[in-house]
C-alpha cells in the first residue's frame, strides 16, 4: 500500500465517524468533551455554528452519525449524540450576547428566500450577519416550516422551536409571514439579487383506493392533519384509528392520536417491519404507548356506511426475492382481513410541489418534472435562484436541510461577489498535539465502560393525556456526563511520526485492541488479512507509514481504535502522538471566497 | 508506563482458542516498567504462547526473583499461581515447587543481574539438576533499576550510556546452560516475536530443564551507539540459525520446502517442532557442534539465535529421584504410612 496521506484533510475527517457522517460536518466529539466539562453554552455555540438548531435537532434528528459512532463497533450501542446535543441546549446560560452581530451599514444585495424552514433560516443565518438584506417569506403565520407543523408537541416543545427560530428571525430579517408566493416569475422581476427556494415537501402523497371518496370525511393526509393539530385547529379524533404508511409522519400520526382521544390505534405498513422508514426509536416509541404495528397488509378498500367510513380492506402479502436480490410483495391468497375504524390517516409519502413556478422562465426540469438543482452548489439554470432542504431533492430531514441551507448560503455569497459558484471551499482544519506531561492528556483518555443510558420519560399516565407535553424529560446533568464519558474522543488522533519509530513493538503490545501491526508491505488486499487482528471493516481505512528501518511499514487499522493513548503513552520515543483534529466547514463570508 | 487501566473493550473479532480465551484472558496487570521496554515485548510473548498453547491459566505457576524482569511475571498470566522471591533465589523457590507439585507448568523468570550476578550459582544449579520447568533470562546487559550499569553479561568493549567502556569477561548464559546439561536451549529477541513466540511455546512443552536466553534492549539505559543489546546493534548482528514452528497436534504441513531445508523433531510429550533451517549446517541435536558454533560466532561478533539445542527425550529431576506418579502434594496419611503389613513385606524383600 501507499503511505497514507494524513495532510489530506478527508483522512483524519474520516476518523471521527460522526462529524463524517453528519451532514452538516458537526464535530461531535468536541461537543461532547464541553458537555462533560460542564461548559454548556461553548457545546452549544459548537453546535449552533453547525447545525443552527441544536435544541430542535437534539430532540428530532434523524441522528446519521449515531448508526456511524464508533462505540458501536466497539461494543453493543453508539453514544447517544443526538441526546446528548439536548443536554447542551437545555442546561446552556442565555446565549444572545454570543451569536453574529448584525451590521447596520447593509452590503447593498437583497436575498428572497421562500419558505421559513430549517433550509432558508440556515441561509438567513449565514448572510444577515454578512450584510445581506434578507426577506423571508411563508405561507404560514409563524416561522419554522416542517419543525413547527409536523414535528408534534410532545415531542418538540413550541417554547424551543419559538428560541431557536427566533435567533434567526430576529437577526434584522424582513419577515413576510402568512405571504405565499405564488409566481416565481413575478418574484423574479422585484430586483433580488438572489432567491432561495426552501418551500419543503408540501404536499402528503394520496391514495386513491375504492371508497376515498365516498369517506372523505374521515380520511385524512397525515402532514396536513398533523400541521392543523399543531395550530390548534383539529383536537380530536376518532377512537378507532388506522395509521396507513411505515415512516416517521406514521409514527407522529400515530401517537399524535392516541392523544386526541384515540384508543384503539394502529400503524399498519405494505412492507415488513425491519424495512419501515421509520426510525428504530420512533417505532419503538409507539409501540410503548400501546400501538401495534402490522405488517405485510397492502390496503386495497375504504369500507363505509351512510357516507360514513367503516373500516379498511387490505390483501396479505409476503416479499419474495428473485434471482438479483429485488423484492417484490406477492399476494399470499389467504381472505382479505378488514379492519374497522373511524378514521384513516394517510402517511404514505410526501412530495414536493411547484406550481407556482412558471415552466417558461427559464428553469430546467428533470424527468419527474422536478427543478434541475445542482448537487454542489444549489444552484438551478436561473443563475441567481438556489434550492435547498427537500424543495431540492425530496423530502430528508432537517439536518440535511441545514447543510444544504449552509452550501446554498456559500453560493449566494460567491455569486454575489461576482465568483465561480463551483470553486467551492475548502474546510478549516487544525492538528494540534494533546500531551500535557508524560502520561498527561488534554481530553479524558480513560474511558468509561457503562452501556448507553436510557433518556428518561414521563409517565404515560400523564404524557398520553396531552399533545402538549413532553414526552422526554431528557438527560440530567449526572446522566449526561456519565453518557459524554462514553465517547471514544475519535477526534484525537493516533498521528505517527515514521522517523522516530525505534520499532519495540511497544505500541503493538499495549493496543487494547489489536489495532496495530509492523509487518511486511503488502497491495492492502491482502494487507487487511495479516494484520494483528483481521480488519474486515472495508468503510474503514488502514493507516500506513513509509517503510520503517527494517523495510517494514506501521499498518493501523482505524476501525475499533478506542483513541486511548496508551501506544502514544508507551512509545519511548514519541512516534505515536495524540492530535486533536479539528475541522469546521468554511461558511459563507469572506473565507469562502477566493479574493 | 501508563496512569489508565488498560481498557477491558477488545476486538470484537479476536479469535478464541479451544477454551473460549482470547489473548486478552492471558493478560496480567498493566506494566510499570519504562515506556518501550524489551521485557514487555516478551510478556507480550509469554501471553501470545499460553493463548496459543490452549492452557488453562491456573495450570502454570510463574516465579520470579528481583528486577525489573522479575516484576514482569505481575504483567502476564493473571489467573495463574505466581511467587516473587528473594533476589537470586527463583531456581531454588520454584525446585521446591516443582519438586512438591509435579503437575503445574513452571515458568522461571529472571534477568542478568538475577540470574549472571547473585543468583549465578542458583541458576547453574536448577539447569544441572534438570528441574522440569522454562527458564527465561530476560537480558539487557545493565542493571536497569539502578540506573545503568553493566551486569555480568554485558559484552567487554560495549560502551555504557555514560561513556564508560565494559573491561570485564561477559557470562554467556546460553553457553552455560548447555554445558551444565539443559535439554532445551535457546536465545531469542525481545524485537522478533515471530521466533520468540514459538520458541516459547515448544520451551513450555519441554520435559526437562529448558533455557531462553532472550536479549531484551534496554530503552533507557542501554540502547544507544556502542552498546552491543541495542534494538539496532542486535538487528545488525543477529544470526539465526532456525526457523520454529511449533504443532501441538501434529497439523498436516502445508508448507513445501526444499528437502533438507525442514527438521521435525517430535517432544516426549508429542509436539512436533518443525525447524526450518536457514544456516544449512546447524544441527541442533549436536550439543559440541552447537556450542563450538556458538564460540566461532561470538568470536566473529554474531548474535546466534533460534533453537540451538534440544534433546526430545528429555529427563527431569523426578525422572532421576524415581519419585512416584502422583505429585507429591497430593499424597496422603495412607500412601505415607501404609502400615505394618508393607513393612513386613519390604522387610522380607531384602532378607
Amino acid at each position: 500500500m501507499e503511505p497514507t496521506n494524513i495532510a489530506a484533510p478527508e483522512y483524519f475527517h474520516k476518523v471521527v465517524d460522526c462529524q463524517w457522517a453528519c451532514p452538516a460536518h458537526t464535530p461531535v466529539p468536541e461537543y461532547i468533551r464541553l458537555i462533560a466539562a460542564g461548559r454548556y453554552s461553548d457545546a452549544y455555540m459548537v453546535n449552533w455554528r453547525s447545525n443552527v438548531f441544536p435544541g430542535i435537532l437534539g430532540r428530532t434528528c434523524d441522528r446519521p452519525c449515531e448508526p456511524a459512532c464508533r462505540r458501536g463497533r466497539v461494543e453493543k450501542e453508539p453514544v447517544a449524540i443526538c441526546r446528548l446535543k439536548r443536554v447542551a441546549a437545555d442546561n446552556k446560560d442565555d446565549i444572545r450576547d454570543r451569536l453574529p452581530g448584525i451590521p447596520v451599514q447593509k452590503n447593498g444585495k437583497r436575498i428572497a428566500l421562500i419558505g421559513a424552514g430549517p433550509a432558508s433560516l440556515t441561509v438567513a443565518r449565514d448572510l444577515a450577519p454578512l450584510g445581506y438584506e434578507i426577506v423571508l417569506f411563508d405561507g404560514d403565520p409563524k416561522a419554522g416550516g416542517m419543525m413547527r407543523t409536523q414535528i408534534p408537541r410532545f415531542r418538540l416543545p413550541e417554547a424551543v422551536t419559538d428560541e431557536e427560530t427566533g435567533y434567526i428571525t430576529e437577526m434584522g430579517l424582513d419577515l413576510r409571514l402568512g405571504q405565499r408566493i405564488d409566481s416565481l416569475k413575478q418574484l423574479l422581476t422585484e430586483g433580488y439579487d438572489a432567491i432561495f427556494v426552501g418551500s419543503g415537501a408540501p404536499r402528503g402523497r394520496e391514495l386513491e383506493l375504492p371508497g376515498r371518496q365516498e369517506a372523505a370525511a374521515n380520511i385524512h393526509i397525515g402532514i396536513d392533519w398533523l400541521s392543523s393539530v399543531s395550530f390548534g385547529h383539529t383536537d380530536k379524533i376518532g377512537k378507532r384509528v388506522i395509521v396507513l404508511g411505515g415512516g416517521n409522519t406514521a409514527m407522529d400520526c400515530c401517537r399524535t392520536s392516541r392523544r386526541l382521544g384515540g384508543e384503539e390505534v394502529k400503524v399498519i405498513v405494505r412492507s415488513g417491519f425491519e424495512e419501515m422508514k421509520a426510525s428504530p426509536w420512533e417505532k419503538e416509541d409507539a409501540q410503548h404507548e400501546d400501538i401495534p404495528i402490522l405488517n405485510m397488509l397492502v390496503p386495497k378498500e375504504f369500507r363505509h356506511k351512510n357516507g360514513k367510513l367503516t373500516g379498511v380492506v387490505f390483501e396479505k402479502v409476503q416479499a419474495v426475492y428473485d434471482a438479483k436480490g429485488k423484492r417484490s410483495l406477492v399476494p399470499t391468497g389467504e381472505p382479505d382481513p378488514f379492519f374497522e375504524c373511524d378514521d384513516v390517516l394517510l402517511a404514505v409519502g410526501q412530495e414536493n410541489a411547484f406550481p407556482w413556478i412558471e415552466r417558461d422562465i427559464g428553469m430546467d426540469f428533470d424527468k419527474w418534472d422536478m427543478p434541475a438543482v445542482d448537487a454542489v452548489t444549489f444552484q438551478s439554470a436561473i443563475p441567481n435562484v438556489f434550492f435547498g432542504g427537500d424543495a431540492a431533492f425530496g423530502p430528508k430531514n432537517i439536518i440535511w436541510a441545514v447543510a444544504h441551507g449552509h452550501e446554498a448560503a456559500v453560493s449566494i455569497d460567491k455569486f454575489c461577489h461576482g465568483e465561480d459558484v463551483k470553486d467551492r471551499p475548502a474546510p478549516d482544519v487544525a492538528l494540534i498535539s494533546q500531551k500535557m506531561g508524560i502520561h498527561e492528556w488534554s481530553y479524558d483518555n480513560d474511558i468509561s465502560n457503562d452501556q448507553r443510558y436510557r433518556v428518561p420519560q414521563r409517565d404515560k399516565e400523564v404524557s398520553l393525556k396531552d399533545v402538549r407535553v413532553e414526552v422526554e424529560l431528557g438527560f440530567d446533568q449526572k446522566l449526561g456526563y456519565a453518557e459524554a464519558e462514553r465517547c471514544l474522543n475519535c477526534d484525537v488522533q493516533t498521528v505517527f511520526t515514521p522517523s522516530l519509530c525505534i520499532e519495540c513493538d511497544a505500541c503493538v503490545d499495549i493496543c487494547p485492541m489489536d489495532c496495530i501491526t509492523f509487518t511486511a508491505n503488502e497491495p492492502e488486499e491482502e494487507l487487511r488479512h495479516h494484520l494483528q487482528a483481521p480488519a474486515n471493516n472495508r468503510t474503514q481505512d488502514i493507516y500506513v507509514s513509509p517503510e520503517l528501518k527494517t523495510s517494514r511499514i506501521m499498518a493501523k487499522d482505524e476501525d475499533v481504535c478506542l483513541h486511548c493513548s496508551l501506544c502514544a503513552e508507551r512509545c519511548p520515543t514519541g512516534a505515536w502522538d495524540m492530535q486533536k483534529f479539528l475541522l469546521d466547514t468554511t461558511q459563507a463570508g469572506p473565507a469562502c471566497r477566493s479574493r | 508506563m501508563t496512569y489508565i487501566p488498560k481498557p477491558k473493550l477488545h476486538h470484537p473479532q479476536l479469535p478464541t482458542n479451544k477454551l473460549g480465551f482470547t489473548h486478552r484472558d492471558y493478560e496480567g496487570s498493566i506494566s510499570t516498567l519504562c515506556a518501550g521496554c524489551g521485557h514487555d515485548s516478551i510478556s507480550a510473548a509469554v501471553i501470545q504462547a499460553c493463548f496459543e498453547l490452549d492452557i488453562q491459566p491456573h495450570r502454570i505457576a510463574k516465579m520470579s526473583g528481583i528486577g525489573c524482569s522479575s516484576k514482569t511475571p505481575d504483567y502476564f498470566l493473571g489467573n495463574s499461581h505466581g511467587f516473587n522471591s528473594v533476589h537470586g533465589r527463583m531456581p531454588s523457590v520454584l525446585t521446591g515447587a516443582n519438586v512438591a507439585n509435579k503437575d503445574l507448568i513452571y515458568l522461571g523468570v529472571s534477568g542478568d543481574g538475577d540470574s549472571a550476578s547473585i543468583g549465578f550459582g542458583q541458576f547453574a544449579h536448577s539447569i544441572r539438576r534438570g528441574v522440569n520447568m522454562l527458564y527465561i533470562v530476560e537480558n539487557n546487559g545493565v542493571y536497569g533499576l539502578t540506573k545503568g550499569q553493566f551486569s555480568a553479561t554485558s559484552d567487554k568493549g560495549s560502551k555504557s550510556k555514560y561513556g564508560a567502556i565494559n573491561g570485564d569477561s561477559a557470562i554467556d548464559m546460553v553457553s552455560i546452560a548447555m554445558q551444565l546439561g539443559a535439554t532445551y536451549v535457546a536465545r531469542s529477541f525481545s524485537g522478533d516475536k515471530s521466533q520468540l513466540v514459538p520458541l516459547i511455546k515448544a520451551g513450555m512443552s519441554h520435559h526437562g530443564a529448558a533455557f531462553i536466553d532472550c536479549i531484551s534492549p534496554c530503552v533507557a539505559f542501554n540502547n544507544h551507539v556502542g552498546s552491543t543489546k541495542s534494538l539496532d546493534y542486535v538487528r545488525e548482528h543477529n544470526e539465526t540459525v532456525n526457523k520454529l514452528d511449533m504443532m501441538v497436534d501434529h497439523e498436516a504441513i502445508v508448507a513445501d520446502y526444499a528437502p533438507g531445508t525442514v527438521e521435525m523433531v517430535t517432544q516426549h510429550d508429542g509436539s512436533v517442532l518443525r525447524l526450518r533451517k536457514t544456516s544449512p549446517h546447524y544441527d541442533p541435536s549436536d550439543r559440541i557442534q552447537a556450542m563450538n558454533y556458538l564460540q566461532e560466532r561470538a568470536a566473529a561478533g554474531e548474535i546466534v539465535t533460534g533453537l540451538l539445542y534440544v534433546d526430545p527425550e528429555g529427563t527431569d529431576l523426578h525422572d532421576y529421584l524415581n519419585t512416584v506418579d502422583k505429585p507429591l502434594n497430593e499424597l496422603q496419611t495412607e500412601d505415607l504410612v501404609p502400615g505394618s503389613e508393607a513393612l513386613k513385606k519390604l522387610n522380607e524383600s531384602l532378607r
